[in-house]
């Protein structure tokens, strides 16, 4: 059998260049065994890899990127089984989407284990600085003992993250060193003794008191912070003594008597309150209606949605509720309903700032599906809760003619339940003696299936529009 | 008073953070400082650099400014009326400690919060002033998290967004109410206005001008948002409908939920008893249901008991359980939809199971090797090689899951 020797540094292009040339030339893994250093077989019989054309080849993308993070394993064989898995993939061509074959599943986990190890390392490097630390260039050293070949892999998150400082990470067998920007790699240095640094104390206070004894789970911490890598971590020093002292600590927190407030609380507190620009002078509508909790529907929105318009109008244009948009801004009719209406009231020449335009509902119902607000009919009782704030709004704005968009506001402003298809076009008395003229809800245009059925209902709101301008000019 | 140092102001500071359960670092921009003008870089997924014997990740240096507050909410250990130890960090203090901090690997970034002193503003002033400092002095590239003060200033939200990867905003409680009896300063008219003022600026930070020049990103990573568990008499469908509520109104990325937990110095208000954990983890897990397994609020609540969550068995469990007309499925020719519904099974194993069985008909022993824990599956499903034949139906099977009664003690 052939031996390929592969080299220490840079062995995922090595091991590449090497099995594309094997493969090319025919050679089955039973041929072939690739390994890093002269033990081999008793047989094996050192050699270069053949010489071939090998462009013709072809490799699924999710091979090579499996090969690539499969390389850095600890494993010996993980040359040997990767040129297996690639010599079964010129005829097996799906055997990478085949999760469950005995090979591919032994190489993802390989690969998982791999990636899990720079992840680790990305996390439990800890530097400690050796130079000074008002220097132009600040520079720190690590000893990091990664369980497998992961140094040079992961170097490149270090140079992209720590790119304005020098530093090196010594690892059992390769060193990683970036100085004044330029990476470079060594073999086997030795461990560096390294001075203590400052830092790791304000870190292990940090550490402590973030933790908190109330809710101790060991196990939790050390599946994910296994405790091979305790000894280069200086955080983990206090972690017996915070799991022992935990239990007791909770114990007292729990039996402490409640203190009286200190003294300055009262002072504080007042202050506070006497200075407060947050908590606003409640008074007036505009205050009293973003308070409002006559009815449930207030814990749900985001906020009341008032009408807006001039404080008299002639016109009174009043819908059913606010809906997601209208919720998220606070201002009514900015939706997509909204520009429904607002592109009807352009067309007959009504002035959008010199109408005054509200709900008869001031919260938004809805229920959630998923990520969307779902819009949903109010009930009866929650329009004759906030009849209270139409009300007044009717009594302060005194318009000659409100139009009412679609049921519930038909409902509001004339006590009259029933459907709109009777109704629309003629106008009603409406509770206190004001005419209300009753029409499509923009909103009914939207849902509407077909265009054609939806551009005649833009046309009848136009209409009716234009006959609400007219009542309000005589 | 003598001046604290360093030592001791971060022993009181991050002391004070620790009940905020956030410390994610995912999902922000990728970026990095291989430029060499800039110290840090985001790669888009967190890293957790050290694990408290707590079970909770530490991935951001996670601090108070100041635990000064002149609020007083019953359940927060820096309420005005607590006796705790009180300090505060200067701006430039924690620029240096994080810069440090993220220097030596111990960090990803920072999560600032802090105490109302005077007034919102101010507060909130302080803080996007760190922030400011770290991004445009320091060239900080790492991850910032700042916790927003409802009642602060747009244009300080405004800015916090630019700077900040992601901004959060506490609930705290799971109803108006328990807001209005526990935290009686805060208001949560004003905490959602607050979170509907992110998502809008979000959106608008999304839309290109005419020119087609896109705006500055305004909190790439999201928004966040914590609630209590357990301070108030709230069931856990309350708290699950208050969850959905906010990921469809808001688009949060993360609801967390934090077991009350003993504070020293605790209000005389409210019961010190061990802090639920079980029902917090329960609660994460039928909050994973709603997101990423398209399970809808009332399957998860029907099941519960006088609306709460089975603490013995895991809430996809629980409904595998109410509902077993449905199974076992077949992984075979099963829909994604209902793979998604066998306990036992991930969103990763039924990804695979599905990529895999286009090539090959999948035997038991071929599941386990995709991921999934045959332990709680095996009832209800079918392979080649397997079928649970009358267990599915038995009628003690959840006693096969659930941990065994215990004895109650007399004394």
């Amino acid at each position: 059998m052939k031996r390929i020797v592969l080299p220490r540094l840079g062995v995922d292009t090595a091991w590449r260049d090497a099995a594309r040339a094997c493969l090319a030339a025919g050679m089955s893994p039973r041929d072939v065994t690739f390994g890093q250093g002269a033990a081999g077989g008793l047989f094996d019989e050192v050699s270069a890899p053949p010489v071939v054309d090998d462009s013709r080849l072809s490799v699924p993308k999710s091979f090579v990127s499996l090969a690539r993070a499969v390389v850095w394993h600890t494993d010996a064989d993980r040359f040997d089984r990767l040129y297996s898995c690639l010599y079964r993939l010129q005829r097996e061509r799906g055997l990478m989407q085949d999760r469950a074959d005995p090979l591919v599943q032994s190489l993802r986990a390989m690969e998982k284990a791999v990636y899990r190890c720079q992840h680790k390392m990305k996390a439990f490097v800890r530097f400690r600085e050796i130079g000074d630390p008002e220097a132009e260039r600040r520079s720190f050293a690590a000893w990091f003992e990664p369980t497998h070949h992961t140094m040079e892999p992961t170097a490149t998150f270090f140079v992209k993250r720590f790119a304005d400082m020098d530093w090196r990470i010594v690892t059992p067998d390769v060193t990683a060193i970036f100085e004044g920007g330029v990476l470079r790699f060594a073999v086997d240095l030795p461990k560096p003794d390294l001075r203590e640094d400052a830092h790791e104390d304000l870190w292990t206070t940090y550490f402590c008191n973030i933790f908190n004894p109330a809710r101790l789970k060991v196990n939790a911490m050390t599946s994910e912070m296994p405790k091979k890598y305790w000894k280069n971590l200086p955080e983990a020093a206090a972690i017996p003594r915070l799991i022992a002292e935990a239990p007791a600590r909770a114990r007292a927190m729990a039996e402490a008597a409640p203190t009286l407030p200190p003294v300055r609380a009262a002072k504080v507190q007042s202050a506070a309150t006497r200075g407060a620009h947050w908590d606003g002078p409640q008074s007036g509508f505009a205050a009293a209606l973003a308070s409002c909790q006559r009815c449930p529907l207030h814990a749900q929105a985001t906020q009341v949605v008032a009408g807006c318009g001039p404080d008299k109008a002639a016109l009174m244009i009043v819908g059913e509720q606010p809906g997601d948009i209208e919720d998220l801004h606070g201002r009514p009719f900015i939706g997509p309903a909204g520009q429904v209406l607002g592109q009807a009231m352009q067309h007959v020449g009504l002035e959008r700032d010199r109408v005054y335009l509200t709900n008869a509902v001031k919260h938004f119902k809805h229920v959630v599906r998923g990520k969307r607000r779902i819009h949903q009919t109010p009930a009866s009782d929650e329009v004759e809760h906030c009849r209270l704030w139409l009300d007044t709004e009717l009594l302060r704005v005194q318009p000659k003619l409100v139009v009412a968009l679609g049921a519930t506001a038909a409902m509001a402003l004339t006590g009259r339940k029933g459907p709109i298809s009777g109704r629309r076009g003629k106008v009603e008395a409406g509770r206190d003696g004001v005419p209300v003229l009753i029409t499509y809800h923009p909103a009914y245009i939207l849902r509407l299936p077909d265009t054609a059925a939806q551009s005649t209902a833009r046309d009848v709101l136009m209409r009716d529009l234009a006959e609400a301008k007219a009542l309000v000019a005589e | 008073m003598a001046q604290k140092s360093i030592n001791e102001k971060l022993a009181i500071l991050s002391d004070a953070a620790k009940y905020d359960a956030s410390c994610a670092s995912s999902g922000s921009t990728k970026r990095d400082s291989s430029d060499g003008r800039g110290l840090g870089s985001n790669t888009g997924s967190g890293i957790c650099h050290s694990y408290a014997p707590d079970g909770r990740c530490i991935s951001l240096l996670k601090i108070l400014m100041t635990n000064f507050c002149i609020y007083d909410c019953v359940y927060c250990v820096n309420r005005v009326s607590s006796n705790v130890e009180r300090a505060r960090f200067s701006v430039d203090e924690v620029v240096k400690l994080t810069i440090d901090f993220y220097r030596r690997n111990y960090i990803e970034g920072l999560f600032l919060s802090s105490g109302i002193i005077r007034s919102p503003d101010k507060t909130m002033e302080d803080m996007v002033r760190i922030a400011r400092k770290l991004r445009e002095e320091e060239n900080f590239r790492g991850y910032i998290h700042l916790k927003t003060i409802p009642d602060a200033a747009p244009e300080l939200i405004a800015e916090a967004g630019r700077l900040a990867d992601r901004l959060s905003i506490n609930v705290e409680l799971p109803t108006d109410q328990a807001v209005k009896e526990y935290a009686p300063e805060k208001s949560p008219d004003q905490i959602r206005k607050a979170m509907a003022d992110v998502k809008l600026r979000q959106i608008a930070s999304k839309d290109r001008s005419h020119t087609g020049k896109r705006p500055p990103k305004f909190a790439p990573a999201g928004q966040s948002t914590q609630v209590i568990i357990g301070a108030d008499g709230a069931n856990d469908a309350t708290i699950l409908g208050q969850s959905t509520r906010l990921y469809g109104s808001y688009g949060l990325k993360r609801v967390y939920y934090s077991a009350f937990s003993p504070i020293p110095d605790a209000s005389s208000r409210l019961p010190l008893v061990s802090p639920p954990l079980q029902r917090e983890h329960r609660l994460y897990q039928a909050d994973w249901l709603l997101r990423f397994y398209d399970f809808q609020l009332h399957e998860i609540t029907d099941t519960a008991l006088g609306g709460n969550l089975d603490l013995d068995i895991d809430p996809k469990l629980a409904w595998a359980l109410a509902h077993r007309e449905g199974f076992p499925v077949d992984v075979n020719s099963a829909s994604r939809e209902m793979l998604l519904r066998v306990p036992g099974f991930g969103v990763k194993t039924v990804n695979r199971i599905i990529a895999t069985r286009r090539h090959r008909t999948l035997r038991y022993e071929d599941i386990a090797r995709l991921g999934a824990s045959l332990k709680k599956a095996r009832v209800f499903i079918t392979a080649k090689g397997w079928t649970p034949g009358g267990l599915t139906d038995s009628a003690d099977l959840r006693g096969l899951f659930a941990p065994p009664p215990e004895q109650l003690s007399l004394f």
